[in-house]
Parts: C-alpha cells; sequence; structure tokens
C-alpha cells in the first residue's frame, strides 16, 4: 500500500502539492485532466509513436557480458542513453508536450541542472512549435555550455537565474514563478518526479515505459520477466522511478537507489538526499530534503550536475522510508571510476549520473545465477570535459 | 480580543499593513522597523520570515530574505527579539513565512511562541486551505493566532467562499497572478475583480495586497477594500543607500502613502 500514488497526490506521507493560490488553477486542471488525457486511446497512439519513431523507443536491454564477468554475475544494462537527445528525459518531455497541446498551452517553461532536460525539452517544443522558456542556474550555464548552445539552437529561450545559489533548486524555484506570473497560457514541463501533485505521478507513469519494456526484454531473454536486482541512480529521480514502476508491488525484485555522495556522506558536500535528509516541503511536495536547523534548504554537492538535487521526489522518500527501496551513497571518486570500468569493459561512455548507479556494482553482492539490471539512464558526452579532466585522460 | 479583529472592527478604512523582512536590513533592524512603523501610522505588519526558496516572491523579497539570513535569522531568534514588544508596540504583528521553517519547528511549538510573544496571525503561502483545514486549523484556535489565506482573480468563487470561511482575521486579496512586486498598478481587470469580490459581501474583511506600492496603488485599493499591504515597495525604500535613517526612511515612506 502506499507505493503508488493516493488521490490526494500521496505516497504514504510523502508528496502532496503544498503550492500557494497563486498556483491553484494551474495545478488543479492539470489534476483534473492529466488521467483522462493521457489514458486516451488517441493521446496513447500519438506518445507510441514518438517514443518509437521520434526517440527510438524501445531502447535495447544489453547483457553485458564482460562487466558481468567482472563481477560474477548477470547484469543486463537498459540503454536509455541511446534515445534521442541522448538520456531517459525525452520519454517525459515527449508526454508533457502532447499534454501540454492537449491543454491548449501556447507557451513552454522548464527548469534545468546539467542541461538534460532543457534540451529535451527545447527539442519537444521545435517538434511542436511551441515557445520555450528554459530556466537554467547562472553557474550551471557557465558549467554546461554545450547543452546551452543546444537548447538555443533548438530556438528556445534560456534564461540565466541569478537568485539563491545559482543552480538547479534556483531555477525551478524561478520557473515555478514564471508560472505563477503566467497562469492561464503556460505549461511547466518539470524535469523530474518532484514538485505538486500530479506532477511525481505524471512523469512517473511517463517515464514508466522503461520497466514496461525491461519486463518484456528480461523475459525474452532470461526466460523470467524479473530481474532479482534492479539499479538506479536518484537525484529528483525520474529514471529509477521509470525502471522501478512496474516492479513497486514485485518484491522479488531488491530496487536499489543510488544517490550521490559527492565527497563523502559525512563531508557536508553531498547531495544524498535521503540517507541525510529529513521530511520537509520542497517546490510544493512534501519528501525528504537536506535542510539546516532552521528548515532552510541546504545547497547539495556532487560532480554530477544531474543529481545534485536537495530533495528527492517523493516516491522515492516513501521506498526509502519503507525500506521498499535500498539506498547506497556514491561519492565522485567512485563513480568516475565506475564509469572508466562501463567504458574499457563494454565501449559504453555512461553519463555522471548514470556512474553511480555503475559503481553501486561493487557494492553489493548478487549470486552468479541473479540478474542485476542497471538504469544506463544516459550518455556521457556532456560530461566528457569532466572525465577527461578527473581521470587524466 | 485579537488585535487584527479590534483593528477592523475600530478602522473601517485606509488600512494599511506594511511587509518586512525580519532581520533586514540589519539583524538587530526587526524591532526598531516595528516601532517607526507604529508611530508613524502603520495600522498592522506583517514580519515576513526569511527562507531559502521563497516561491511566491519577486526579486525585491528573495533579496531580502538573503542577505537576512546572512545576517544570521533564525526564526528561533525572530522569536527572541520579539519577546518584550509588548505592550510597548500595540499594533497587529502578523508573521508571513513558508511552511518548512515552521514544520522544521513544529506548527505546536510555533504557534506556542507566536502566542507567548504577542503574535496576532500567520500567513504561510505555501500551507494549501484543505491541509490547513484538516490538520491546523483547531490547533491555530487553541493558540489564539489567525491564520490569513489568499485568493487571487483566478480564484473561482465557490472556493473564495470556502476560503473566507476559513481564513482568519482577513481575506488577503492578491491583486494580479504574480509574484510579490511584479506589478506597479491597478489595471481594470483587477478593479473588475475587487468590485466583484466586494459584492460577494464576505464574511470576512479584504486587504489587498501585491502591486500596490505607492499613493495612488493604495487609494485604488482602498476603494474596493478595507485597506492595503505594502511589501516590495516598502523593502525596496528602506534598503536604499543615503544619509537618512531607518526612522526618517519609515516616515518618509509612510507620509507618502498616507498622502501627508
Amino acid at each position: 500500500m502506499g507505493k503508488k500514488v493516493d488521490d490526494q497526490g500521496f505516497y504514504g506521507e510523502f508528496g502532496g502539492a503544498f503550492i500557494p493560490e497563486m498556483l491553484y488553477p494551474n495545478v488543479r486542471e492539470l489534476e483534473e485532466r492529466y488521467l483522462e488525457i493521457i489514458q486516451s486511446d488517441e493521446f496513447q497512439r500519438e506518445f507510441r509513436h514518438l517514443l518509437r519513431d521520434y526517440a527510438g523507443r524501445p531502447t535495447p536491454l544489453f547483457k553485458a557480458e564482460r562487466l558481468s564477468a567482472h563481477f560474477g554475475t548477470r547484469i543486463f544494462l537498459k540503454r536509455e542513453d541511446l534515445n534521442h537527445t541522448g538520456a531517459h528525459k525525452i520519454n517525459n518531455a515527449i508526454g508533457q508536450i502532447l499534454l501540454a497541446r492537449r491543454l491548449g498551452k501556447k507557451r513552454i517553461i522548464a527548469e534545468t541542472g546539467a542541461g538534460q532536460h532543457g534540451v529535451a525539452t527545447a527539442t519537444v517544443c521545435a517538434l511542436s512549435g511551441l515557445h520555450c522558456i528554459v530556466y537554467m542556474g547562472a553557474l550551471d550555464v557557465e558549467r554546461q555550455a554545450p547543452n546551452v548552445k543546444k537548447m538555443k539552437m533548438l530556438g528556445a529561450e534560456v534564461v540565466p537565474v541569478h537568485s539563491g545559489n545559482k543552480t538547479l533548486k534556483d531555477a525551478t524555484n524561478e520557473a515555478i514563478r514564471d508560472w505563477i506570473n503566467h497562469p492561464v497560457d503556460t505549461h511547466y514541463i518539470i524535469g523530474s518526479v518532484v514538485g505538486p501533485h500530479p506532477y511525481p505521478d505524471m512523469v512517473t507513469r511517463f517515464q514508466s515505459v522503461i520497466s514496461e519494456e525491461i519486463r518484456i526484454q528480461l523475459e525474452e531473454k532470461t526466460g523470467r520477466n524479473f530481474p532479482d536486482y534492479l539499479v538506479a541512480c536518484v537525484g529528483g529521480g525520474s529514471n529509477a522511478a521509470g525502471a522501478y514502476y512496474h516492479y513497486l508491488e514485485d518484491e522479488r525484485v531488491r530496487l536499489i537507489s543510488v544517490e550521490a555522495a559527492g565527497l563523502g556522506v559525512d563531508s557536508g558536500k553531498t547531495a544524498a538526499t535521503s540517507l541525510l535528509g529529513s521530511t520537509g516541503i520542497i517546490h510544493g511536495s512534501r519528501t525528504l530534503l537536506m535542510q539546516d536547523d532552521d528548515g532552510q534548504i541546504e545547497e547539495p554537492y556532487s560532480i554530477s550536475a544531474g543529481l545534485d538535487y536537495p530533495g528527492v521526489g517523493p516516491l522515492h522518500a516513501w521506498l526509502a522510508k519503507s525500506g521498499r527501496a535500498t539506498v547506497f551513497a556514491v561519492t565522485d571518486e567512485e563513480a568516475l571510476q565506475a564509469a572508466l570500468l562501463c567504458t574499457r569493459k563494454e565501449g559504453i561512455i555512461p553519463a555522471l549520473e548514470t556512474a553511480h548507479a555503475l559503481a553501486v556494482l561493487e557494492k553489493i553482492t548478487p549470486g552468479k545465477d541473479e540478474v542485476v539490471v542497471v538504469n544506463l539512464s544516459g550518455r556521457g558526452d556532456k560530461d566528457m570535459e569532466t572525465y577527461i579532466d578527473k581521470l587524466g585522460i | 480580543m485579537n488585535r487584527i479583529d479590534r483593528l477592523f472592527q475600530e478602522k473601517q478604512g485606509e488600512i494599511l499593513s506594511i511587509y518586512i523582512t525580519a532581520g533586514y536590513p540589519q539583524l538587530a533592524d526587526t524591532v526598531p522597523l516595528l516601532e517607526a512603523l507604529q508611530k508613524h501610522g502603520a495600522d498592522m505588519v506583517e514580519i515576513g520570515i526569511p527562507f531559502s526558496d521563497p516561491l511566491a516572491d519577486g526579486a525585491v523579497i528573495q533579496e531580502s530574505s538573503q542577505l537576512a539570513l546572512r545576517n544570521g535569522m533564525k526564526l528561533d531568534l525572530l522569536f527572541k527579539q520579539l519577546e518584550g514588544i509588548r505592550p510597548a508596540i500595540q499594533i497587529p504583528l502578523i508573521l508571513m513565512g513558508y511552511l518548512n521553517p515552521i514544520l522544521k519547528m513544529g506548527m505546536e511549538r510555533f504557534l506556542e511562541r507566536c502566542r507567548d510573544a504577542g503574535i496576532d496571525g500567520v500567513i504561510v503561502p505555501d500551507l494549501p486551505p484543505a491541509e490547513y483545514e484538516a490538520r491546523y486549523l483547531e490547533l491555530f484556535r487553541t493558540y489564539g493566532v489567525h491564520n490569513t489565506l489568499l485568493i487571487t482573480p483566478h480564484t473561482e468563487e465557490n472556493r473564495i467562499r470556502r476560503i473566507a470561511d476559513l481564513s482568519g482575521g482577513f481575506l488577503y486579496l492578491v491583486a494580479d497572478a504574480s509574484t510579490t512586486g511584479m506589478r506597479n498598478i491597478i489595471g481594470d481587470h483587477q478593479m473588475e475583480y475587487f468590485q466583484r469580490i466586494h459584492d460577494m459581501g464576505l464574511p470576512v474583511p479584504g486587504l489587498i495586497g501585491f502591486g500596490i506600492s505607492n499613493r495612488p496603488t493604495f487609494l485604488a485599493a482602498c476603494k474596493y477594500a478595507r485597506g492595503a499591504i505594502i511589501g516590495s515597495a516598502f523593502i525596496r525604500a528602506i534598503g536604499e543607500p543615503g544619509n537618512l535613517s531607518l526612522d526618517q526612511k519609515v516616515e518618509g515612506f509612510i507620509k507618502e502613502v498616507r498622502g501627508v
């Protein structure tokens, strides 16, 4: 009970919609209409068509033979990195742009940290001919210049955010403020399973195509439609939510969530939200977040810009708190080494976020006949500068 | 009697409520500002609890909050600053803040400290009316603290009535769909909205906020409601560099709005 959202938008004690009245009409409209729209045959047809012919789905489930031999178990990689724009983010962006069109919205806003969600949103806006504004922390604009250029080439307006610490959390605040100031014509495409209800559930549903495919592909490859271990990295948690979805109530599957420990869980420079966080309200959702004793939200740190979010989606807070998922934290250094190992053993350069998930293979001990699926959420193109610098390549 | 209720009983129009950010511009300015505001004729003060992520606020209040946090302001310290301000400060005082710092302290402990400090009401923009009703209404009543709720031009009529029934002290009419300090004019569509609310004959008095910045906008608001709230414009005025003392800045600002 509680693993899927209830009708008030809660996963157990987490979730809800803690929003100012100015946002109520927008959020209410979404809440009233999202299920009816996304469950309609007509929507599903167009969504499935774009996932297949535009994003390139289904993404392969690849048996990583050399990594399997290295770790003495059976490792499969779910290749979300092979999606158009290089990560799972496009699944949600396609879903939400189709929804926005059906709601009659003319203007799309989004937040982005590393830029992957910003690029995915700018991409579907170009595809749909809708005006796109992406809020991005001023620091991230500097750190992620190639993605900024991509978004601009795609026709999006990139607005650097100078408030707060100038990173993802502040970009999200600014996108929410934009939405408050544009209550009628604008849809906010949130990039993760965070924010007020119905966003966590809606984004989870759009990403759930990942676990839907894993079931079919595992059946074909192993004769069994579930893994023993299902591993994903968690920042806000959208790739993990999508990989877990069809297995949430299947207790045979051990869900392994991997957070960024940064320089170490106890170093003060970390993004290990579920391990260090406490219950609070961030971006309209009650969840686990990193905060000080005055209730001020703390700035997280990770080498990976996609994982340094101070909260975690309410589904993940519930999975962690209830023990359904086991949460590990992986340091910058462990993630870098895992990225190198995956690259040298399988010829796949993963995103830094994904590298955290791969690093957990050092920490779990599956049997030799057990099946481990790692959600390979994104490709490493955007991280080449970091890899070259930190790995001395 | 709660001081907010007494104010609305005693004063029929042109009620002026001023928003300040606790610990801004200097950490120790909270109480001197309250004294100056009372002295120069503010009817009520909303004391903003600074928060790292004030998502309903525009740039001016965001910056004042950040500065206040850098100055060392914390909710616990704010309550310490407010100890003993009664009875010298007689005007109603409201704490305005986001839910997270309040929940971190604990809602009951927060309300207890409000009561002990002589705080008459609170405004928590991200505490939805339904959540307030289900979880906290009884606690607020126990401690005699009002919870004032917000409506906007996009709030539907039946929801307005529900919110007005729940709202303590007064109803906060957000003038435009916006974050704070974004608009400086009162346009025709807002007049229409204010008139509509006025004509509904709600059981609580209304104050208009967001976009009220000077005498003309204050007077425009007072035509439709019992008064208005000024936030960003006041924060900007007291933050300006120059030789004027805080007291002089407050005096100048209030006089302009009052037209004296």
